[in-house]
């Protein structure tokens, strides 16, 4: 296989995808449901949020959907990055992964230079996820790797602004 | 310019010649040649159509139907020849029954919003079916969520076709069948005449959405008895940005206009409008004068080749990939019929633990392109109770070596996510 395919698709990418993490559901309510999906590839995924107010922390999280390899494991990965996270290192892992995928929030796309990419990612430990980074060079699967992280914003958002499942 | 067979069907199709029209099937990927298997989506252009675009634009252009000028009357000439060329490729009666349009989900829309607005009420039936493309699937319940029409939905059978079994019941009041002539997903070619003819019976009309069928079987819409079909030049070897909407003539008449501006009027005072002759009253504004004679040059393309051979020749393209595939790949599945008499080329398939997007991003690695995605039918793949497929599809310049390339590739694809 060639190197540009080894880039796409690291060995602990395919970990995931074959023994994806925190695979399930959780009761809703207590629990929040947010739904998230592709329209280009039909992709779907599901992320239930056990969000302890208290606290402020991601108590649980279990994911249920189907996608690419891509979004699989990225997918089982946020999951296992954020669980027992605060949400605002959530929040912050979720601003890192998009950066590190060239996506960087208030900003057009084209005007982005490595000074943001320096700023989203200071003081996050991405760890794994950073074997997703080879996805930058394919843009049309990029959509595939944040899904996840765009479903787990919105669920987030709409725990916050305490709105129940759609 | 190499000129393709000009014997007819009987000694089918020199590809090799063929092969040599088409400037961007010389592309190298990854260092092999481009093995380009997606014509469904949209069509590779041969130079005979780029250079009559680039003639067009270097010689004599003009807009067209306004100046009286020597260079406007031959942008004219050209232009309304293009559209001369369009109709009579599809039988149609006169000129004056072919609109263009951008593409064919535009005319799908015209007819949704003249037709429909004005003949359709709440209480009404739309016939749809399963294996629709979202381009005729999406202008019906727009038109439903504003008129409170019924849509209705023919279904599948399990090998791919339609289920008629209750064509009579779901055709009982209504208004309007639409109908695929050829699955873009499924490769299934609809029995359009029959269907016309039931439609008919119940008082309705029959619109096809003739996109996929129009660039590979000869069309005769008279044949058929339609009344409305939808196509595009992109498909077909002519250039994006230009589909056509046929009607009959008397549906056409009878039919408001859809947009309002420059080309489609006859008259404007302060207090109204008189609305052009046809085919122009639905063309307003300047149209896409170089793509139709682009399209015009494609069709003088096809019908060197002819329609029976391009047929005959993808028919046995297509009968080598799926016996190829079949056997080398025992559970790979393929949704479709296996009856290539009864289906195009477009031949969608999926291993079960494989995405579609993982095995596209490995075959693009050896140049072979493909379409992955739900292939804008996502009714057709709930009903398949799958997110995806990986397609490809045949056309004129298609090979039985790509099709082994598409397989070698499939292989490493397959080696490389079941490790």
């Amino acid at each position: 296989m060639t190197s540009n395919l080894e880039d796409l698709y690291r060995e602990v990418i395919l970990d995931h995808y074959r023994s994806p993490r925190n695979r399930g559901d959780l009761p809703v309510p207590p629990a929040h449901r947010a739904e998230g999906f592709n329209p280009l590839c039909g992709d779907e995924v599901t992320v239930y949020l056990d969000v302890d107010p208290g606290s402020d922390t991601v108590h649980d999280i279990k994911i249920q959907g189907q996608g690419c390899s891509i979004s699989q494991a990225s997918t089982s990965m946020m999951s296992a990055a954020v669980k027992g996270q605060s949400v605002a290192e959530a929040r912050r892992l979720i601003r890192a992964f998009k950066a590190l995928m060239s996506i960087h929030e208030h900003k057009l796309e084209g005007e982005s230079d490595g000074s943001d990419l320096a700023a989203d990612l200071e003081g996050v430990r991405l760890g794994d996820l950073e074997a997703l980074q080879g996805v930058v060079k394919f843009p049309v699967r990029i959509k595939c790797a944040t899904l996840a992280w765009n479903t787990l914003q919105q669920g987030l958002d709409e725990i916050e602004a305490g709105g129940t499942a759609p | 310019m190499t000129g393709p067979d000009t014997t007819g069907s009987t000694k089918g199709l020199d590809v090799a010649a063929i092969r040599r029209d088409f400037p961007a099937l010389t592309r190298e990927i990854n260092g092999t040649a481009v093995v380009f298997l997606d014509s469904a989506a949209s069509a590779q252009k041969p130079e005979s159509v780029l250079l009559a675009m680039d003639n067009a634009y270097r010689c004599y252009y003009a807009n067209v139907h306004r100046g009286v000028y020597r260079m406007a009357e031959e942008s004219t000439a050209a232009f309304e020849s293009g559209r001369a060329k369009v109709a009579r490729f599809v039988n149609a009666a006169s000129s004056r029954e072919l609109v263009f349009v951008r593409n064919a989900t535009e005319a799908i829309n015209l007819v949704a919003h003249s037709w429909g607005r004005v003949n359709l009420r709440a209480g009404d039936a739309v016939v749809l079916t399963h294996m629709e493309h979202h381009a005729n699937v999406v202008p019906w319940q727009m038109l439903a969520a504003e008129l409170g029409i019924e849509l209705r939905w023919i279904p599948l059978t399990d090998d791919y076709r339609l289920d008629l079994t209750n064509l009579d019941r779901l055709l009982d009041g209504a208004r309007l069948l639409a109908v695929s002539a050829m699955s873009n997903v499924l490769g299934t070619i609809n029995d359009i005449a029959p269907l016309a003819a039931a439609a008919h019976a119940h008082d309705a009309l029959i619109l096809v959405d003739a996109c996929q069928y129009v660039p590979h079987v000869a069309t005769d819409v008279q044949a058929w008895d339609a009344d409305f079909i939808a196509f595009s030049a992109h498909k077909m070897l002519g250039p994006s940005g230009i589909g056509a909407l046929w009607a009959r003539e008397s549906l056409l008449d009878a039919m408001p206009p859809f947009l309002g501006g420059g080309e489609m009027i006859r008259d404007v005072r302060l207090d109204g409008f008189t609305a052009n002759d046809l085919p122009w009253k639905f063309e307003a504004g300047t149209p896409a004068i170089v793509e139709a004679i682009g399209w015009g040059a494609a069709i003088d393309y096809l019908e060197r080749l002819g329609m029976d051979a391009v047929r005959e020749h993808e028919e046995r393209v297509t009968r080598y990939a799926i016996d190829t595939l079949s056997a080398r790949f025992p559970d790979l599945h393929i949704y479709g019929p296996r009856d290539v008499s009864i289906r195009g080329g477009a031949v969608s398939f999926l291993f079960d633990d494989i995405h579609a997007h993982d095995i596209s991003q490995v075959l693009d690695e050896h140049g072979v392109c493909v379409r992955a995605g739900h292939h804008c039918a996502k009714p057709l793949m709930r009903q398949l109770g799958i997110p995806a497929t990986s397609r490809a599809s045949f056309y004129v310049y298609n090979t039985e070596a790509e099709v082994d390339a598409l397989t070698e590739a499939l292989a490493a694809a397959e080696a490389f996510f079941r490790i």
